[in-house]
């Protein structure tokens, strides 16, 4: 096993060597590309060779989508050339990048939601019927279903996207660009909504693209899978090119070092002040359709509670009933003892509960107001003396928030749609911060976020539950909900399935309740 | 990943109320107004009310694709009215063939369209304004070009096809109109399950980033879509002005919230990238029952609209309520 291993990186090394000597498939040179206000990329060189992964990294807002979107045609650079296999090339649109042998992954998911997966993943190049300008559909369905069927997806092509979960989304968003026989895909954080299961998934996809010789850029904020898979790493800092260094040269300290410019501490701290006080939130057999089923908990002041569990376990719903956004069917919930009625947002926001969602583009955000506005718009009745906004107010409270929090905008008016995704994060939980809440719920709170941000939410949260907050996490990462959290609590099919010491369980603890493998039949731990 | 809600979604009871809503109303109106007046479920009333409505389904459907695509066209009733006049002009005034007054008609609605869609997508004004403007414009025209008298006098060949009848086999005699826009519905649902642009249309309206950055010509689309509403609304007009025997410059006054109505009660979303060509026809013949029946029963013509405002909010409400629950 072992032996394999080193022969299989040894072949791979040696194939490596090879490509270098080849010429490049792609190289952007001096590539600088600026918005009002900021400059988003200065001088960029990036290279790659045929059948390498390439992965670029750097902190949120240092201009990873940007460069990208300028290779893709979305954006056009200010300065800088392109070369493509030896020539140059003008690219003015996706139409054009796609001509080229280039398809993208987008950060943002580019799904549309009303069409079925089969329209999603070939339109802008559906298969011709008989007649000219129509549409062939059942070789448009049957080759979906097989490009689903590539990433072991058992997904109906003919159903909307919108009923798919955001994992699912994504997973469709990937059979997407693969389907297109390209010589260059870029996947802009593809994993950043995915379980370990799907991503193992891609990247087998991805090794078996890279032996038929397609290129990849790859971007992720998790060092982790960059060194699993990535051949080469390039990393941007604000804008500019730090370097790029062989994966297996440099170590994952180097590469955050590189991103950050400074060192960033250990990941996660352990904090040894056990949670003793008091309990703020009590669950008793919450129910929620068939999507929360009977759930009972106790959350107290100061403590992280972790939740995990598999996509579509129901944590996301067990969130949303506690925070009123959809009523509960039966249970209740006390705070501070006291039971409370929340049937609506506002309710619990009123009692002091805040909650970060899962999906901040379309629920966390209002992306073309400014950051001060989205900041504030939790407290905005305490702002208004008698009727009119007192502006001073609002803007020394954005300060304040942008200083906290390290918030990267160039100004307070900034519209929140222009921020990178990592600051427009950072922008969510500062909102719910002003609130100064008793109990503050975050799902998936480090979702595309990067190394530095991400060690800095975890000190928030920290400093958050040292002045009493009691906090709910739910992550998918596990080594996040071990590292960070007091408590875990593992969902199943909408019931709690387990609970952990976070001092003491392991990731195969937590694996083994989120699958319920400990009640059905045994499955091979990994 | 779970396949039971992937699967689900076909079959629940929502999701099936929800595609028969309206057509159920429909049915449910005919029921009502055959058992309060004997003259309802004649065939020379039902041949009355599809030859009364032939013009409103027309310009339905080019209303259809215009807000399928994520704008409006409120243009639609001037541009009627100014494709009647000019085609009647053309034949009285400047005695061309009616071939090539239809042809030239047809091509001046596409122009406008097209202009409407450019001022969209170039001029990137939003569409209620463009077409609100063009709307005015159009009206001005007709009036221009009319003197603000209406012109008569183009012939048989001409109005036959305002009313005359067709006899098809097992059918019946059917009015020529209703041909007509029974040609226009079978091609555009042909255009939007079949075709590339059809496609293309629910994807920009869906989301126009999203199509942009799949390769979707996003500009011609949208350009095309307002050209083919503004060719349906000539179209439309000198089937009108043939039924008249005249072309009246304050013809089809209105004619875009009949349009806009019908396309929402038959399930087409004001946002865009949602409904679908069977339901705006539905839409459409709701529309043209409800006015017939209330004729009918004497009701006066504004209750008749208070009436008509009642229906469209009841059946919208109706309609989102069963698009709620198609979600769970
Ligand atoms: N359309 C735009 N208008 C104005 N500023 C923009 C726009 N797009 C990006 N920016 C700015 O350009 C910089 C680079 O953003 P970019 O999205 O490329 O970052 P990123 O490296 O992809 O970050 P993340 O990891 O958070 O996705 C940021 O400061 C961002 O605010
Ligand atoms: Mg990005």
């Amino acid at each position: 096993m072992r032996l394999c291993g080193c022969v299989g990186a040894c072949t791979a090394f040696f194939m490596y060597k090879s490509r270098m000597d080849q010429t490049p498939l792609l190289q952007m040179q001096g590539i600088s590309k600026s918005f009002p206000g900021v400059q988003a990329l200065k001088d960029i060189d990036l290279t790659v060779y045929p059948g390498e992964i390439l992965a670029l990294v750097g902190e949120n807002g240092a201009g990873k989508s940007t460069l990208m979107k300028i290779l893709n045609g979305v954006y056009s650079a200010d300065e800088g050339a392109i070369t493509w296999q030896g020539q140059p090339v003008a690219i003015h649109s996706p139409h054009d990048a796609q001509a080229l042998g280039i398809s993208m992954i987008h950060q943002e998911l580019a799904l549309i939601p009303y069409l079925d997966a089969g329209k999603n993943i070939y339109l802008g190049r559906e298969p011709q019927g008989a007649i000219p300008g129509t549409v062939h559909w059942r070789k448009l369905y049957q080759q979906a279903q097989a490009d689903l069927a590539e990433l072991d997806l058992k997904l109906n092509v003919r159903t909307p996207v919108r009923f798919f979960s955001i994992a699912q989304q994504q997973m469709i968003e990937v059979a997407k660009a693969l389907s297109i026989d390209a010589r260059l895909i870029v996947m802009d954080e593809p994993t950043s909504s995915l379980t370990d299961r799907e991503v193992d998934t891609l990247f087998s996809r991805m090794r078996s693209l890279r032996e038929r010789g397609v290129s990849i850029v790859f971007i992720s904020h998790r060092l982790e899978e960059v060194r699993a898979i990535c051949d080469r790493v390039t990393v941007l800092r604000d804008g500019i090119l730090v370097g790029t260094h062989p994966v297996a040269e440099v170590t994952t300290e180097d590469i955050i070092r590189m991103m950050v410019g400074r060192e960033v501490g250990q990941m996660y701290e352990r904090r040894n002040r056990a949670a003793t006080d008091g309990v703020v939130l009590e669950v008793r057999n919450l129910s929620r359709g068939d999507r929360v089923r009977d759930v009972s908990f106790a959350l107290r002041r100061g403590e992280i509670l972790g939740v995990a569990g598999l996509v579509g376990a129901g944590r996301t719903e067990l969130a949303e009933t506690i925070f009123g956004a959809h009523p509960a069917t039966g249970g209740e919930i006390l705070l501070e003892g006291e039971p409370v009625h929340i049937r609506r947002p506002q309710q619990a926001i009123r009692s002091g509960i805040g909650f970060v969602p899962e999906d901040r583009k379309r629920q966390g955000l209002f992306l073309g107001m400014s950051v001060a506005a989205n900041v504030v718009m939790a407290i905005l009745r305490r702002l208004t003396r008698p009727v009119l906004i007192r502006w001073p107010r609002v803007e020394a409270i954005t300060r304040e928030s942008i200083q906290r929090l390290d918030i990267r905008t160039p100004s307070q008016a900034q519209r929140v749609r222009n921020l990178s995704g990592g600051n427009q994060q950072k922008v969510v939980i500062a909102k719910w911060l002003t609130l100064d809440p008793r109990v503050l719920i975050l799902d998936e709170p480090t979702r595309g976020i990067d190394v530095g941000a991400k060690a800095e939410i975890y000190r928030l949260m920290h400093q958050l539950a040292e002045r009493g907050v009691g906090i709910i996490m739910i992550s998918s990462e596990l080594p996040e909900v071990l590292g960070v959290s007091d408590r875990i609590l593992v969902m199943h099919e909408g019931r709690l399935a387990g609970e952990f010491d976070a001092r003491t369980a392991t990731q195969n603890d937590l694996m083994n309740a989120a699958t319920g493998t400990t009640l059905n039949k045994g499955m091979n731990p990994a | 990943m779970t396949p039971s809600t992937t699967l689900s979604w076909q079959v629940t009871l929502g999701n099936v109320l929800r595609r028969t809503a309206v057509l159920l109303f429909l049915i449910a109106l005919g029921l009502y107004f055959s058992s309060e007046s004997e003259q309802f479920l004649t065939e020379r009333n039902l041949t009355n009310i599809a030859q009364q409505n032939a013009h409103v389904i027309i310009v339905t459907i080019g209303m259809t694709l215009t807000m399928l695509v994520g704008g409006i066209d409120l243009s639609v009733g001037s541009v009627a009215a100014l494709g009647g006049a000019v085609s009647a002009g053309l034949i009285v005034r400047e005695g061309l063939p009616i071939e090539a007054a239809v042809i030239l008609t047809l091509a001046m609605g596409f122009g406008i369209g097209l202009t409407n869609g450019a001022l969209v997508v170039f001029g990137k004004l939003p569409p209620f304004v463009a077409t609100l403007s063009m709307m005015g414009v159009a009206r001005g025209l007709t009036l221009l070009y009319t003197n603000g008298k209406p012109i008569s006098g183009m012939g048989e060949a001409y109005t036959r096809w305002g009313r005359d009848r067709l006899s098809v086999p097992v059918v019946g005699d059917v009015p020529l109109p209703v041909i007509v826009a029974l040609a226009v519905v079978l091609l555009a649902l042909l255009l939007l399950t079949r075709t590339r642009f059809g496609l293309h249309i629910y994807a920009v309206g869906g989301h126009q980033e999203t199509s942009r950055l799949a390769g979707v010509p996003v500009s011609r689309v949208q350009l095309l879509t307002y050209g083919i509403s503004g060719m349906l609304a000539a179209l439309a007009g000198m089937l009108l002005a043939a039924r008249l025997y005249s072309a009246q410059p304050q013809m089809g006054v209105g004619l875009e919230l009949d349009a806009i109505a019908s396309s929402v009660l038959g399930g087409v979303s004001l946002f865009g990238g949602v409904g679908n060509v069977p339901g705006a026809v539905i839409g459409g013949l709701l529309i043209g029952v409800l006015g017939n029946g209330m004729n009918l029963l004497r009701v006066a013509s504004y209750q008749q609209q208070m009436i008509q405002g009642i229906v469209l909010v009841v059946a919208v409400t109706v309609d989102m309520y069963t698009k709620r629950l198609e979600r769970r």
